[in-house]
């Protein structure tokens, strides 16, 4: 017994519980963040106001919306299967918060000398950390079919159908993507890959994979944009046809679930690429110990640059994005996972 | 070590009784799902053996591609509840013959595994103690690329075969 307290009294173990829950807290956070940013950003594009009752420029507007959602009646359809259809949307929900655990968001710190050695800012340091994240993303899939199938309707079925071939056409390219980038670096752990793009070229230009190279960063981020369901690749919900897709039965918290879920995955799939691409907490002007700043400015930029696509670009039809997975997107992935294989091994990039 | 025991026993009942439920459910769905559940249960025992790229490898492989394929085509199809059968009702002995060569073939099995285990030198006393020789990714690829190459090149050439042998089968004819 005694040994557990001191175990548990030890600064590693506060210090690796409190940076546990500060990510837990602040993704769902995030996700908070995202759904005022999203109409307000729209609402910019739209030229409307957005927002602007509840607190100052409708700043507690996500806070009402949560408060809304759980006073609300759960339904469920008569022939759905209580078991499965209990579980899928907590199943989203895990598998996207899940995937956020080896995701490194700082420098590796002593947190004020109260720690006795350096540790990194992140929940577990992984040494197969980016085939993790790829793991438990793949995950994520599961909610949404099950969600599909045991609701017992047409438009979730379909949904849920759409969304798993769309994920498996799109994991290939984002698995090219990913594989590129770990060649380059030769590691799989996002710290290490993180650190071997400090520094610059030239004095000013920094040393981010996205300069070396610009292929792999588009593949990825198109893929992410399809692995995360959203505009121009939300077909999985695509209201005109499929009402609501696979959460059209569902109502309530279990509805909540799904929406967290879906902005917690855009967040990860962002800061992923900040981390692969963006050259992670690395930048100028703020010293390293803050680099968290960096990472914030970064993942902000990239999440940012999600909405704006969706709220300037029209959805794709079904076969245009099925023949854009398989006859560009992978090709193409395919061809620079080979030309950088070449690079690393005669140039060593 | 204590936290490490405790640890396998839940990971070996949880892909025990996920297997179990596979072939117990008379839903293709929920055995789909109990399989998932299985593999979840055996890559947590490859992380206690100190084996991170094998247990995420099972992870993404089966329970993120293949599992979401059979999910589908279950899905798809709608496979109905399995009912009972006629034989089910039957006594053992009057059963057709199908089932009983299956029985055959699972106490030939069964056999084997016992025969398999009893041949196995330390079983029992502490596995998991032995480290791995191989526990690096880049010591995995460079082993696979040099000493066992023929072996892996040889497999990837089957399982090509297999593709276009399905792709063979499931292509529509022209005529």
């Amino acid at each position: 017994m005694a040994g557990i307290l001191d175990w548990l009294t030890t600064p590693q173990t506060i210090f690796f519980l409190a940076v546990t829950m500060v990510v837990f807290v602040s993704l769902q956070l995030s996700a908070a963040v995202m759904v005022y940013a999203e109409r307000k950003v729209s609402a910019f594009m739209q030229q409307r106001y957005g927002p602007y009752l509840v607190g100052p420029r409708g700043l507690l507007q996500p806070i009402a919306d949560i408060v809304k959602l759980m006073f609300k009646e759960e339904l469920k359809p008569k022939a759905a299967d209580t078991l499965l259809f209990a579980a899928a949307p907590v199943i989203s929900a895990i598998a996207a918060i899940t995937a956020f655990a080896p995701v490194p968001f700082g420098a590796s710190t002593t947190f004020f000398g109260l720690l006795p050695e350096p540790m990194p800012l992140m929940v577990a340091d992984i040494n197969v950390a980016v085939l993790v994240i790829f793991a438990v993303t793949s995950m994520g899939v599961y909610g949404i079919v099950l969600a599909g199938w045991s609701s017992n309707s047409k438009y979730s079925l379909l949904g849920g159908l759409r969304s798993s071939a769309q994920m498996i056409s799109y994991e290939l390219a984002y698995g090219m993507a990913l594989a590129t980038v770990v060649m380059i670096a030769g590691s799989l752990s996002l710290r290490e890959i993180v650190d071997s793009q400090s520094g610059y070229w030239f004095g000013f230009i920094p040393r981010w994979f996205a300069f070396i190279n610009p292929i792999s960063f588009f593949v990825f981020t198109v893929a992410g944009i399809a692995e995360t369901n959203r505009a121009p690749f939300d077909f999985p919900e695509a209201e005109q046809e499929l009402v609501a897709g696979y959460h059209t039965e569902y109502s309530s918290m279990r509805f909540a679930l799904f929406f967290l879920a879906e902005y917690i995955n855009m967040v990860t799939v962002a800061a992923v690429a900040v981390n692969l691409f963006l050259g992670g907490w690395h930048g100028p002007f703020i010293p390293e110990a803050y680099g968290w700043v960096w990472f914030l400015i970064k993942l902000a930029a990239l999440c940012f640059g999600y909405l704006w696509l969706r709220w300037t670009l029209p959805r794709f039809r079904y076969d245009q994005l099925m023949a854009f997975g398989w006859k560009v997107l992978l090709p193409a992935a395919t061809v620079n996972l080979l030309l950088s294989a070449a690079g690393v091994l005669y140039f060593g990039l | 070590m204590v936290f490490d025991h405790l640890l396998f026993y839940v990971f070996g009942a949880v892909s025990v009784l996920g297997s179990l439920l596979v072939i117990g459910q008379r839903n293709p769905i929920y055995s789909v799902l109990a399989l998932i559940v299985a593999f979840f249960g055996l890559s947590g025992l490859y992380v206690l053996l100190e084996a991170p790229f094998v247990a995420v490898v099972q992870i993404i492989i089966y329970a993120g591609a293949i599992m979401v394929l059979f999910l589908f085509v279950v899905m798809l199809l709608n496979v109905p509840r399995e009912g009972a059968s006629e034989w089910d009702r039957a006594h053992p002995f009057y059963r057709p013959w199908p089932p009983r060569i299956g029985a055959l073939l699972a106490l030939l099995l069964a056999a084997q595994l016992a025969w398999a285990l009893s041949r196995t030198p330390g079983l029992g006393i502490g596995v998991a103690d032995q480290r791995p020789a191989v526990s690096s990714v880049a010591e995995l690829g460079r082993v696979l690329f040099t000493d066992y190459m023929f072996a892996f090149e040889v497999t990837s050439i089957l399982i090509i075969v297999a593709m276009v042998g399905a792709v063979t089968l499931a292509r529509k004819r022209e005529d």
